[in-house]
């Protein structure tokens, strides 16, 4: 076989990996690997304009196809610019493999131009991480990233290219399989557990089934909604876990945690079990840990044994993957023919549908100014609850999650663990391309949006045609929210003066701007937007300044010890929750 | 987390593949996730791809749980054992630095001789002493020894094994 360059043997692994799209930024320590995607065309390379964008596209391509998404950056400003993006995909178990260049192998530790310990800064924000010191290594080392990165429970993986192993030259040979003595995640659930889960499970007077980003991960939906409407219990998702089962279920009560729906945190905090599922039990989720299912026998399943018993005490905790296990013990039941308590059952629907009656996502609608939730209301019935939605950080984020109606998985596209400001543009980039023919939009917040505006360039580039909803509030929003409650409505540099005219930015980078002030236009505008398939289109919404997220529960609080939209006295968050976030 | 309650003092041996940074990766996870550490010492083994790592650690049972399970997560453990949780054997190396002048001479031959130390090097002055031993009775030794007379003291950290056929091995 001819001996290849670095370069070459590193686009032949993509190829054999199935690479067809990727994001990148180049730079001198790169410029080889450039030069060999040049002489291709299988896979379509996306220049960004900035390169935490490239990973935020990435992972936005990921979250919508459950592929692994592939970035290429330059070495030094190129991959701290990415650091940002690669802890985001990290907090959300996104898979990624990330290319760095870096100086040649002499030059290292010599502060060499451009030159960062890559492997050293991202160690804590990745899955795992490899320096290349010998060009014999290259492409075993490729086939290994991708395979940490897409199995168990999925991450970011970088490799540090110096540039003289992108220009040496070797024969190349791609493994087929690869076998890590280290690294054997467990996919098939332990029987005596998934049986002692079983019986818990079928004695259950009050359940609760708990699900998060563990079921998007791992494509469990369908065993998901066969085992939920085989129960007939309750179930609700965490942010990340939205779309797993049908929100227009009934058996769906609504998201839960911090901004979750009454009901969903009420049955949680008198359910007798729960039955956890591919979720991290989140301090946003949890509430206050002493205050959290207190009556509640737990069962919890993940890929990850550290997710296991970390932050609350589980009974029953099973390890293995979603899909696995959920089959595991839908077989149980259906081969025992096992029943659920139905008497109890129904009795625990009736106090669900009581606490459902509460209407907790209601909202005083207005005639004059457009309220936030109405904005995310249209859209949900514009689409027909059909587009991908990725979203920025922030208020908008919430109402988003709350009001579009998510029925399918990998239709919800949000950064939950890191909460990075300026992840729902480029997503929205990287979703689309993922799905070129399905709608794709982009809420976001007038601040959110101003952290990566640079990629509607990008987008002009590439035709990735989205539609940006901005709902804006001239404030830092979420922020405003809590200063208004907590801090005495001691406005801190929240207020975002002297935004930029939305309309106009839009038109300069060669795309459609609308701006929107009156409720009554709100949705005459969407359709219209959504009729010019071909265009990305920034919706400006001016939207109720002072609106706030409800429900609310304070930080340090207990699950049951929810704020409800302009029906509580605003009290001061307990002491203790004043440190959390 | 308790630093000082011996009751919850953990020696975790953990076998690494013998790569680069693998070190670091530990290090890492205990400064990152803010957990104790004693101790840590690391070699290579009789077989050169594999390191393997002693740590002593501290917390109760939640937190050790914990640190276990992060430590199994990281790519390069292959395999690691609690030693705490068995039948074990701890040992520590220690090289001391004593005064060693008139009386003290006798003396100090005769502590060493006691904790079962060798005198490594004799100058008219010092002695260099070295001793081994689970960590306790290396303490025990310092104590021993009058303040003043101690010139320097260095120590390898603990490492251990379990007793009985069980093997930590690949
Ligand atoms: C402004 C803001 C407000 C927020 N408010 C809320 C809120 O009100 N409610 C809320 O829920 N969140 C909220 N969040 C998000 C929160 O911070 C967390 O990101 C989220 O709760 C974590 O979701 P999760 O538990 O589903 O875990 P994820 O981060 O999605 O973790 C997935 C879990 O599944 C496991 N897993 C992965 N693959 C598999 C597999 N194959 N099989 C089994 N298990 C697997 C993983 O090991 C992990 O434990 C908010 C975030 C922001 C930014
Ligand atoms: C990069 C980054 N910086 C700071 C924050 C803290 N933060 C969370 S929400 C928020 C305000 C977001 O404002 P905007 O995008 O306008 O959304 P709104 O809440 O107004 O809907 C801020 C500053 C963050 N999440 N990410
Ligand atoms: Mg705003």
């Amino acid at each position: 076989m001819e001996p290849i360059t670095g370069a070459e043997i590193l686009v032949r692994c993509l190829h054999e990996e199935g690479v067809d799209c990727m994001f990148g930024y180049p730079g001198g320590a790169v410029l080889h690997i450039y030069d060999a995607l040049y002489a291709q065309e299988k896979i379509k390379h996306v220049l960004v304009r900035h390169e935490q964008a490239a990973v935020h596209a990435a992972e936005g391509y990921a979250r919508a196809s459950g592929k692994t998404g592939v970035v290429l950056v330059t070495s030094g400003p190129g991959v701290t610019n990415a650091v940002t993006g690669i802890a985001d995909a990290y907090m959300d178990s996104i898979p990624l493999v990330i290319f760095s260049g870096q100086v040649p192998t002499a030059l290292i530790g010599n502060d060499a131009f451009q030159e960062v310990d890559a492997v050293g800064i991202t160690r804590p924000c990745v899955k795992h991480n490899f320096l290349v010191r010998d060009i014999k290594n290259l492409a075993e080392t490729v086939k290994k990233a991708f395979y940490i990165a897409s199995t168990g429970r999925p991450g970011p993986v970088l490799i540090d290219l110096p540039k003289d192993i992108t220009i040496g030259k070797a024969e190349f040979h791609y493994p087929k399989k690869i076998k890590l003595r280290s690294y054997n995640p467990t996919i098939k659930g332990h029987a005596g557990q998934i049986r002692k889960a079983v019986d818990l499970v079928m004695s259950a007077k009050k359940p609760m089934i708990y699900t998060g980003g563990g079921v998007i991960l791992s494509d469990g939906s369908t065993e998901l909604v066969e085992l939920t409407q085989l129960l007939g219990y309750p179930i609700t998702h965490t942010l990340m876990g939205l779309g797993a089962y049908p929100a227009t279920d009934r058996q769906f009560i609504g998201m839960l945690g911090m901004h979750g729906t009454y009901e969903a945190n009420m049955a949680m905090h008198h359910c007798d079990v729960l039955i956890a599922i591919g979720a991290r039990f989140d301090d946003r989720v949890t509430g206050k840990i002493e205050k959290f299912c207190p009556e509640a026998k737990i069962v919890h399943i993940d890929i990850d044994p550290s997710s296991i018993s970390k932050n609350v005490q589980v009974d029953i905790p099973i390890v293995g993957s979603v899909p696995n296990v959920l089959r595991a013990m839908i077989s149980v039941i259906r081969d025992e023919k096992l029943k659920p308590d139905t008497k109890a059952l129904e009795h625990w629907w009736r106090q669900i549908d009581e606490w459902r009656a509460i209407k907790s996502l209601s909202y005083r609608q207005s005639d004059e100014v457009i309220k936030p939730q109405y904005v995310i209301e249209k859209l949900y019935q514009v689409t027909e609850g059909k587009a991908i939605i990725t979203s920025d950080v922030g208020q908008h984020q919430m109402w988003a999650a709350q009001y579009y109606h998510f029925d399918r998985p990998r239709q919800w596209i949000n950064s939950g663990g890191l909460g990075t400001m300026g992840f729902g543009l480029p997503a929205a980039m990287g979703a689309k391309l993922a799905f070129p023919d399905q709608d794709v939009a982009c809420v976001t917040g007038d601040g959110s949006i101003q952290m990566m505006l640079q990629e509607l360039s990008t987008m002009k580039q590439y035709y990735t045609p989205v539609k940006i909803v901005n709902l804006n509030n001239g404030y830092l929003g979420m922020v405003r929210q809590w200063q208004e409650f907590f801090y005495q409505k001691r406005y801190s540099m929240t207020y975002m003066e002297a935004l930029p005219i939305f309309v106009m930015l839009a038109e300069a980078y060669g795309h459609v701007g609308m701006r929107i002030e009156k409720p009554g236009d709100v949705e005459g505008a969407l359709r219209e937007a959504f009729a010019m398939k071909d265009r990305t289109v920034f919706l400006d919404f001016i939207t109720d300044q002072s609106e706030n997220v409800f429900p609310m529960i304070p930080s340090g609080g207990g699950q049951n010890e929810m704020l409800l939209a302009e029906r509580d006295e605003m009290v001061s968050t307990h002491e203790e929750g004043m440190v959390l976030v | 987390m308790n630093n000082s309650d011996n009751s919850n003092r953990h020696m975790i041996s953990i076998l690494m593949e013998n790569e680069a940074g693998a070190l670091s990766r530990v290090a890492n996870l205990f400064s990152a996730r803010g957990y104790n550490i004693e101790s840590l010492t690391v070699a290579p083994t009789d077989d050169p791809t594999l390191s393997r790592l002693t740590l002593v650690t501290s917390g109760n049972e939640q937190i050790i749980e914990q640190i276990v399970k992060q430590l199994n997560k990281l790519i390069d453990v292959v395999k690691l054992i609690d030693l705490s949780e068995t039948d074990s054997i701890e040992r520590e190396l220690m090289l001391v630095k004593t005064k060693a002048v008139g009386e003290q001479r006798a003396e100090m031959m005769r502590l060493s001789e006691i904790f079962g130390g060798h005198i490594l090097d004799v100058t008219e002055s010092t002695y260099t002493i070295e001793l081994t031993g689970p960590g306790g009775k290396l303490d025990n030794f310092l104590n021993a020894v009058e303040k003043d007379a101690i010139l320097e003291v260095v120590r390898s950290g603990a490492t251990g094994i379990a007793r009985g056929q069980k093997a930590l091995h690949v």
